[in-house]
């Protein structure tokens, strides 16, 4: 590498920025414009069937953080009845090692992710939160929801001009 | 009458937007001369050895995911080997050339970045930067797409990887190897000519070899200082031997060096890329993870792993006691040593390339403190 006269490459350089300067924008305007997330999406809360649920608590076995709680008594046919069921969404990791332990698939991921709250009491999930019917489930660790999911924005598939 | 000068003592940092998250630096300067430089760290500290000893061996995956953020398929990666050597797990063909293809791509994610991040701390406003950024965005789509999210992946798991790969991946990921190169050669064009980057570069920051071996430095920062050595090819882990791939080494160890080095890297992960999709091709489908207990006991011992982490030698020593937890964890992180070599390459330069030379190094604080 040897140092060219003063000011070639310079003037390469400003040469590509100035090439991009033409082309389409390759951002979103966010609120107004959204992404989809990918199927598998590890989005920002979970999802808790109560119907599949037996309270067996593998999940909280597994999870790294120890932000599940399960509280569970004994139901007529001695089962397990699910009293409690939350999950501390201000602390999770959204790491999936508890969706991926149950034994019944009764715990999902969400696809949402505009979770804020202003304080953080109101980040903890309880069970009708958790189990609202509105809750789109995503497909990571539950392969079969995977196809009726709509298909994920990706940059590579973006229209911009190409440079060079 | 004669000038008196004093020496003057500065802090950079913990909150400075050039040391790459909370790093400190207590420097001594004479006039704008670096005299002394004291790194100091641990503002990032968050015991993740010790909260290691307390998790079972798969809930350790995603702390590793926390170590170098910026690239955490690597930390994952090389500690699954590190139990999966321990316990003598075999892992699926199919699980290697995935996981060899998610980790190179991140070798090029982390270089592009750090290249990114030092032309911006040589003064060149973002534009670079974005350009990277917006490769690694196309990148960390794919690995949305793979795992769920954008960022820490915890995407390995102890005998192979959590998914196999979608079938949306292998278009996608096409197009991206037909487009890259282009766009690669797009930086090229506009860095490598350019005379401030030349000049602020070339000779700042050197570190001799003999130097940077008593530090024990690893990875591009070791290579640009003319040492040979590649874990990736002297002692290869997974399937590298299946790969043909150049070492890249600098001449002078300096900051121009280790720019070089990594641009130049970023070419030859995307070689062993190519051929690991082609590769690929020929494996038939099949499982992706090996049958291990959920709750793994490893027999009683020790082991140290070590893999080629895009910022130098990752090593993983992990002792067991034969119980569901490691005994002891301990990880080896490459910025962390990289680091110590600082004070060498910045003491006599001036302030500006003391900022330079510590973006060369490329550190991310999540691994340096841990
Ligand atoms: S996602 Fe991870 S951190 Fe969150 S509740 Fe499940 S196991 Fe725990
Ligand atoms: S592991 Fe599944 S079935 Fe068991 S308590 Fe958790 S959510 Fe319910």
């Amino acid at each position: 590498m040897s140092l060219k006269p003063v000011g070639i490459g310079l003037m390469q350089g400003l040469f590509v920025v100035f090439k991009h300067a033409t082309r389409k924008r390759i951002t979103e305007q966010y609120p107004e414009e959204r992404l989809t997330v990918s199927r598998r999406t590890r989005a920002q809360e979970l999802v808790w069937d109560p119907g599949l649920c037996t309270g067996c608590a593998t999940c909280v076995k597994a999870c790294p953080q120890g932000n599940l709680k399960v509280t569970t008594s004994v139901g007529p046919n001695n089962n397990y009845i699910v009293e409690k069921f939350e999950n501390d969404e201000g602390r999770c990791i959204f790491c999936g090692l508890c969706v991926e332990a149950c034994p019944y698939e009764a715990l999902f991921f969400g696809r949402r992710y505009e979770r804020s709250q202003y304080s953080r009491g109101e980040l903890i999930a309880d069970k009708d939160e958790m189990s609202g019917d509105d809750k789109e489930r995503s497909a990571y660790f539950r392969p079969d929801l995977y196809d009726d999911l709509p298909e994920q924005t990706l940059l590579i598939y973006r229209k911009h001009k190409k440079i060079i | 009458m004669a000038l008196k000068t004093d020496l003057v003592t500065l802090n950079i940092g913990p909150h400075h937007p050039s040391t790459h998250g909370v790093f400190r630096m207590r420097v001594t300067l004479d006039g704008e001369m670096v005299r002394e430089v004291e790194p100091m760290f641990g503002y990032l500290h968050r015991g993740l050895e010790k909260l290691a000893e307390g998790r079972t061996y798969t809930q350790i995956i995603p702390f590793t995911d926390r170590l170098d953020y910026v690239s955490s398929m690597q930390g994952n990666w090389g500690y699954c080997l590190a139990v999966e050597t321990l316990a003598g797990i075999e892992v699926p063909e199919r699980a290697e050339y995935i996981r060899m293809i998610v980790s190179e791509l991140q070798r090029m994610i982390n270089h592009m970045l750090a290249v990114g991040f030092f032309i911006t701390d040589l003064g060149a406003m973002q534009t670079p930067f974005l350009l990277m950024f917006r490769e690694r965005e196309k990148l960390v789509d794919l690995y949305e797409m793979l795992c769920g999210q954008r960022f820490l992946y915890n995407y390995m798991r102890i005998g192979g990887v959590s998914h196999d790969l979608p079938p949306e991946f292998f278009p996608a990921v096409t197009k991206f190897m037909d487009e890259f190169p282009s766009y690669f050669q797009e930086f090229e064009d506009l860095l490598i000519g350019n005379e401030i980057i030349q000049a602020r570069a070339i000779g700042t920051g050197v570190i001799s070899a003999e130097q940077a071996i008593n530090y024990s430095m690893s990875g591009p920062c070791l290579r640009a200082a003319n040492v040979d050595w590649d874990l990736r090819r002297d002692a290869p882990y997974s399937i590298y031997d299946r790969f043909k791939f150049d070492v890249i080494t600098g001449k002078n160890g300096d900051n121009w060096d280790r720019y070089r080095v990594r641009m130049e890297e970023v070419m030859q992960s995307y070689g062993i890329v190519q051929q690991a999709l082609e590769q690929l091709q020929e494996v038939p489908p099949g499982p992706v993870k090996a049958k291990v207990p959920n709750l793994l006991r490893p027999p009683v011992g020790e082991v140290y792993v070590a893999i080629e982490a895009p910022k130098g030698e990752m090593g993983f020593y992990i002792v067991s006691d034969g119980s569901i937890a490691p005994y002891r964890w301990h990880v080896r992180s490459p910025d962390f040593i990289n680091l110590g070599a600082l004070r060498d390459m910045a003491i006599g330069s001036k302030i500006a390339d003391l900022i330079a030379t510590l973006a060369s190094i490329d550190i991310c604080l999540g691994s340096v403190d841990r």
